[in-house]
């Protein structure tokens, strides 16, 4: 047995050690060597969830009812699938508007309502009362029970007897100086986090060292723990699962749990406002569950031993302590002791310093604002003041909490009173998620949800607690309100045969979000809620501006926000963040004198940090000149702003595709005039020689017949060169335009050469040059036009003869099967083309001749022609050539 | 002594035409079937006119143009030359180049003849 002053001691070490940690990791953050920059430590923080209900209460639950401890754990760990979604959507929300806590969140997601951030306090404050009483009853109870005082249950004892008293001042004091040693102009605290981060971590140790020495001191093996219990009938219907009502209730717990993991305020502050870094989300989402896992492996052994051991005399909920109490390992039980304290002492600050911090911004600022803002302007210092109302709500917040557990909570078990603060927080959910998903909901909306289902759930869950401990009239539970059966708080309307938790959830949820959803769709927005909820709801995207700074018009001093800011976050703390910020835009903070819109709304944000968002906006809007906008303006300027860009954006895509297209016109304008003026002047030439020899025939009647002849043989040829010029420039303007008819189909490809090779072979005679032909005997067949193709192959024949040497041209023309199609090939020994000029000779009016020979006798488009044709026919025409060596022309055509 | 024309184009049956009209004309005829030809016709023996084509292989009618004007020795060369019509730029920058005159192709015999003998009196 451990006497009160080893036990007293003991905590007050382990209390002071934490203190200690704290301290030092605040000392870590201002030099900027952060304590909490790993995902472990956030993930450990998450796991204040693990209160001395988790420590105690789960092992009582599980001797009673089995599994039925496992929703409270289950449900988050479902959730933690969607933290990757919704927790860091949350994250960054926060980061960006300088969220304090969820009623702030909620506050700025539905347009920077005090209203709802008060009502959210409120019903905060409220729904948390109990989970506040339960820490402090599990610490008072677990010490009698260490130091061998019978508990009393069911007489409330005098209060300065009593030790849940002392608890609650120990602890009221030891909040008081974790939350509020000084305000930041941050609304984190690096310090706490890693204390709370401390906590999970002991209090995890302590319990596994319980269940361990459980598994393996008290029993050998776990094995013959369970076939022990399993014998025993009273024991065994503990493993069976739950039946059908219960595993409605099961789901619904698990439903529950799932939805206060973000929303418990305290849950709020440690994985969303202390969140460093929205990476340690991902890892907390597989680091937590594992933790819940661990903490839960060893809670069925123990509540079976427990029961094995005590039987029905020792309450359940103290099995931890009481097993190696009872073995005589009394430093195991004091440990086990520290670990369950660090599960409520971790709950408490958390909890309290959240809620605080809800009081003071949400609640406190807001009315003297209203009421007393003279009171306001007249003090210097408000750093001060907001401590003062910070540490007045813990003491307020921790009040209630004993309150509650001295009048009330002495009727129920740990699991039960802390299940009716999760049904009041879980009513913050539909508010919570909808402001993130949907861009719809409204404050009207979220106001008449979340009033409807606290409303709810007080009357069915915690007004009959008050009535259970005799403390008002119990009998409406039984009868209903004046008799009104269908009002009966835990059979409303006749739904009956759930269990209350069940039956509250039920309703109130039904009530929450069927209002929110209904009243948000028939009530509309005002212009900064469609901002905040547009900001809220694509905060994941990326985006440009967050808009704070467009809602400011002019401007105010930078020595009047200064001050402002310093009243609030200290003359230090808040010179220091304007001389940041200033630098980040690349000025002196001396130099500035007139803050401009950016800096008002950086000194807004700053704010927002100490006192939250509604009230920020109120005490910048008091030095600001120019006032705030009016907010149908801000509406109209920002629905303008992004007409306008939208519209210049468009407007300069579109003038780009015209400048683009104009090039492209002026391009083909300019090759159009170089085909043109090629074109008559090509005309021009045969034209003139007509022109020229007619006139001197007209003039000359006498000429001799043999000139005479002459001149005549010239019209004629220039006559037929000017003809074949037209007909050339029509074919290539029609191939071009894609207007030429076709006649495509099979054909034997040896026929068509020879059909060209008949119409050259004259031409090839007249100048001496042999053509030696190599044609496979078996037919081979082409997919072609038969007149294009023997164009392109007279074409090529006719080059050929003209550039082959005069009397000792050579010329090879062959066909054959190749690349599973038909290749043409027509070789000569002339002067060959560079490779420079392999490509250009294909374009119009190129001929490479000029330079070595007189000007050969062409159109210069020929080629032109012949690529443009094989290219419709899906073939390909190439040169292979040296200079001086010949060249080879290939027509490569798909076979049939 | 007869007046000389030096007649300068690729196209033979053009240089043909315009080698009939001058000697018919009188006058003594020489060919070049490109630039270079007609520089070196030009240095061998300066004529009183050249009938001057434009677009030609090698050096064309206005490089031939510049070097003859750039040659003190040739300043009573007239020079005509034969551009296409449409295109005024070649008809400018012939006589930029100092050309005396220019013609058109197609042309007109008769008036190719009149041209050059106002220049040869």
């Amino acid at each position: 047995m451990l006497t009160p002053w080893q036990v007293i001691p003991a905590a007050l070490a382990y209390l002071f050690l934490l203190f200690a940690l704290a301290w030092w990791g605040d000392r870590r953050a201002d030099q900027q060597r952060s304590l909490i920059s790993w995902p472990i430590v956030y993930a450990l923080s998450i796991a204040v969830y693990c209160t001395s209900w988790t420590f105690y209460g789960s092992v009582g639950r599980a001797a009673a009812s089995g599994v039925g401890f496992l929703p409270i754990y289950l449900g988050p760990t479902l959730m933690a699938c969607l933290w990757w979604l919704w927790l860091r959507k949350m994250a960054r929300i926060s980061k960006a508007h300088r969220i304090t806590s969820i009623a702030d969140f909620l506050s700025a997601r539905y347009g920077k309502s005090t209203l709802l951030g008060g009502l959210v306090t409120v019903i905060a404050v409220i729904g948390i009362m109990p989970y506040i009483s339960l820490q402090l009853k599990a610490v008072s109870a677990t010490f009698q029970a260490l130091v061998a005082v019978t508990p009393e249950h069911n007489a409330a004892p005098a209060m300065f007897e009593d030790t849940a008293f002392y608890v609650a001042l120990l602890l009221t004091a030891f909040a008081i100086l974790f939350g509020t040693r000084h305000i930041d102009a941050s609304e984190r605290h690096e310090g706490m986090v890693a204390a709370i981060a401390f906590e999970s971590l002991i209090k995890l140790i302590a319990f596994m060292a319980v269940g361990l020495f459980v598994v393996f001191g008290l029993f050998s093996s776990p094995a013959e723990l369970f076939e022990l219990a399993a014998s025993d009938a009273s024991l065994a219907k503990l493993f069976t699962l739950p039946d059908a009502k219960s595993a409605g209730d099961f789901v619904a717990l698990t439903f529950l749990s799932g939805l206060v993991i973000i929303c418990l305020p305290r849950q709020f502050q440690v994985a969303v406002v202390e969140n460093v870094s929205e990476d340690h989300i991902r890892h907390a989402a597989w680091m937590f569950p594992l933790y819940l896992f661990l903490i839960n492996l060893f809670v069925l052994p123990i509540a079976l031993a427990g029961r094995m051991a005590f039987g029905t005399d020792v309450n359940p909920d103290l099995y931890v302590l009481s097993l190696p109490l009872g073995a005589g390992q009394t430093a195991l039980a004091l440990f086990a002791f520290i670990g369950g304290l660090s599960a409520a002492t971790g709950m408490i600050i958390v909890e309290t310093v959240a809620l605080a911090t809800m009081v003071c911004n949400d609640l406190v600022m807001p009315a003297l604002l209203r009421l007393a803002p003279s009171h306001l302007k007249a003090r210097a210092d408000l750093s001060v003041l907001l401590l003062r109302i910070r540490r007045w709500a813990i003491v307020g917040v921790v009040g209630l909490g004993y309150l509650y557990a001295h009048f009330i909570g002495q009727s129920y078990a740990l699991v039960t009173i802390g299940l009716v603060s999760f049904a009041a927080a879980a009513q913050f959910a539909p508010a919570l998620l909808g402001g993130i998903l949907w861009k719809g909901g409204t404050s009207s909306g979220a106001l008449a949800g979340l009033s409807a289902g606290a409303v709810i759930w007080f009357y069915t869950l915690l007004l009959p607690s008050f009535a259970r401990s005799g403390w008002i009239a119990g009998a409406f539970i039984d009868l209903g309100p004046f008799g009104f059966e269908l009002l009966k708080p835990y059979a409303l309307f006749g739904l009956s045969g759930l269990d209350p938790i069940t039956h509250s959830l039920i309703w109130s949820m039904m009530a929450n979000l069927g209002l929110y959803i209904a009243v948000s769709l028939l009530s509309s927005q005002g212009a900064i809620e469609r901002i905040q909820a547009t900001l809220f709801v694509d905060a994941l995207k990326p985006a440009g501006e967050t808009g704070g700074a467009r809602f400011w018009r002019g401007t105010a001093q930078v020595a009047d926000l200064l001050a402002l800011a310093a009243r609030f976050v200290g003359t230090e703390n808040a010179e220091r963040a304007f001389a940041q910020h200033a630098s980040s835009r690349g000025l002196e903070l001396g130099e500035v004198e007139v803050a401009d819109a950016d800096f008002v709304a950086f000194a807004e944000r700053l704010l927002s940090g100490a006192i939250g968002g509604a009230s920020a906006r109120v005490m910048v809007a008091s030095v600001a000149k120019g006032e705030i906008m009016g907010l149908a303006e801000v509406m109209e300027i920002l629905d303008e702003a992004s007409q306008v860009i939208a519209y210049s954006q468009k407007l300069e895509a579109t003038s780009a595709e015209l400048k683009a297209a104009n090039e492209r016109l002026k391009e083909l304008d300019s090759l159009k005039d170089d085909f043109v003026s090629t074109v008559t002047h090509e005309l021009r030439t045969p034209l003139t020689s007509i022109r020229s020899f007619s006139e001197i025939l007209r003039d000359n009647p006498e000429l001799d017949p043999a000139q005479r002849q002459e001149f005549l043989r010239i019209v004629v040829e220039e006559s037929e060169r000017l003809t074949r010029l037209i007909n050339q420039v029509l074919d290539l303007a029609k191939i071009e335009a894609g207007s030429l008819g076709w006649d495509i189909h099979p054909l034997i490809a040896q026929e068509a050469l020879e059909s060209a090779l008949a119409a050259t072979r004259r031409l090839a005679q007249d100048r001496g040059v042999i053509i030696e032909e190599n044609l496979p005997a078996s037919p081979l067949m082409v997919m072609a036009d038969r007149d294009r193709l023997i164009q392109v192959l007279i074409n090529l024949l006719s080059n050929a003869v003209k550039f082959a040497p005069e009397n000792s041209g050579r010329i090879r023309a062959q066909v054959a099967a190749s690349d599973g199609g038909i290749r043409f090939t027509i070789a000569d020994n002339g002067p060959g083309v560079p490779a420079a000029h392999h490509e250009t000779i294909f374009d119009k009016f190129r001929q490479v001749g000029d330079t070595l020979t007189a000007k050969p006798s062409g159109t210069g488009l020929g080629l032109a022609i012949s690529r443009g044709i094989v290219e419709h026919l899906e073939g390909r025409i190439w040169i292979d050539s040296q200079p001086g060596q010949g060249a080879t022309f290939h027509v490569q055509l798909p076979g049939a | 002594m007869g007046r000389s024309v030096l007649v300068v184009d690729d196209e033979s049956n053009i240089v043909l035409s315009l080698e009939f009209l001058m000697r018919q004309a009188g006058f003594e005829v020489r060919i070049a079937r490109d630039g270079e030809q007609a520089l070196e016709e030009v240095a061998r023996q300066p004529p009183d006119l050249i009938l001057l084509d434009v677009m030609m292989p090698k050096r064309d009618g206005y490089d031939v143009c510049q070097t003859v004007r750039a040659n003190p020795l040739w300043k009573n060369v007239r020079i005509i030359m034969l551009t296409a019509k449409g295109r005024e730029i070649e008809r400018e920058k012939g006589l930029a180049m100092g050309a005396d005159d220019y013609i058109t192709k197609p042309f007109s015999t008769r008036e190719v003849v009149e041209r050059v003998r106002q220049y040869l009196g």
